[in-house]
């Protein structure tokens, strides 16, 4: 959003930043200019999109595994129909195009990649972390999953399954991670402060549960 | 995401084709020619093919959660035999195996 507010605030008549843009920006400025001269969309289209995007963040996976994690019968439907179970968290999925939730045991591991582009369930967690759509990740996480994850600090050992997900078509992926240990005293919105980013994506576990002062 | 009519079943032996065509396709390079099986019909869905090209998508294609070993892919991988690899890839990319 500061990006956005800071390019604004430098505008010059067709509302382009008057710093020094590169050519990817120059062409996505041009395409613009042309949608809105021919009356294809309208700035408040743009705007409006843009606030929609930038009001999707990596909370509402957490909100959706916390609540997975603290009802059992949640889990079921998150699993079976995840769309609906997003809108029965107040989440706004419709324009998902297909989800799968991805369930990790204590046997099994997702980790979940889109290596032809950048597909990211983005609806829910937003725009995906810019390390998702480098080559390397991208070419990395289908023949070589255990060494990535091992980069995040995520030693998994031998005898757990590593299952990867190339989300090369319709489907949205999201991995519902495992509950960590000694986490049964938090509330639900304890719990969501554990669900961090890269776990919904299966490159790391969720955060361990801090550990009790003063006991 | 329901009724799948597809010719393949969750199961099933499948190859994928070796084709190479340009254009907007959705089946990665590394998984052609190889060897898995089908884990899931997802349904049928517009052909991106088609979609990528101003067409219509129309026909529909039917769209498969397929599952391969890791090692059938790459050749060496290691730990061998456990860890498994999934990609999405329409009907018109598979042959039986």
């Amino acid at each position: 959003m500061a990006d956005h507010v800071a390019a604004q605030a430098g505008e010059s008549e067709h509302g382009h930043p008057r710093h020094e843009l590169s050519a990817y920006a120059r062409r996505v400025y041009a395409i613009r200019d042309i949608l809105l001269e021919k009356g294809i969309l309208t700035g408040e289209e743009i705007q409006a999109q843009i606030e929609y995007i930038e009001a999707r963040t990596p909370a509402n996976g957490a909100r959706l595994v916390a609540r997975a994690w603290v009802d059992p019968e949640f889990k079921k439907r998150l699993l079976a129909d995840p769309k609906a179970a997003c809108s029965e968290m107040g989440i706004d999925a419709t324009s998902l195009n297909e989800f799968v939730v991805l369930e990790n045991t204590e046997k099994v591991r997702h980790l979940v990649v889109c290596t032809l582009c950048s597909c990211y369930p983005r609806p829910i967690l937003g725009r995906p972390p810019d390390w998702y759509k480098s080559f390397n990740y991208r070419a990395r996480a289908v023949n070589d999953p255990r060494g990535v994850m091992r980069e995040f600090g995520n030693d998994v050992p031998d005898a757990v399954e590593i299952r990867v997900h190339d989300s090369t078509a319709d489907m949205r992926y999201l991995v519902l991670p495992v509950r960590p240990k000694g986490t049964e005293s938090l509330s639900e919105e304890e719990l969501q402060k554990l669900v961090v980013r890269d776990s919904l994506i299966g490159v790391v576990d969720p955060l361990p549960a801090v550990p009790e002062q003063g006991v | 995401m329901s009724g799948a009519a597809g010719k393949f079943r969750p199961g099933d032996r499948v190859r994928v084709r070796t084709d190479d065509r340009p254009g907007h396709v959705r089946t990665p390079s590394y998984v052609r020619g190889k060897i898995g099986w089908v884990e899931r019909a997802y349904g049928d869905f517009l052909n991106p093919e088609s979609l990528g090209h101003g067409g219509d998508g129309l026909p529909k294609k039917t769209l498969y959660l397929v599952g391969f070993h890791q090692g059938e892919v790459w050749g060496e991988y290691k730990p061998w035999g456990r860890d498994r690899l999934f990609v999405d890839i329409y009907e018109h990319w598979l042959d039986p195996a």
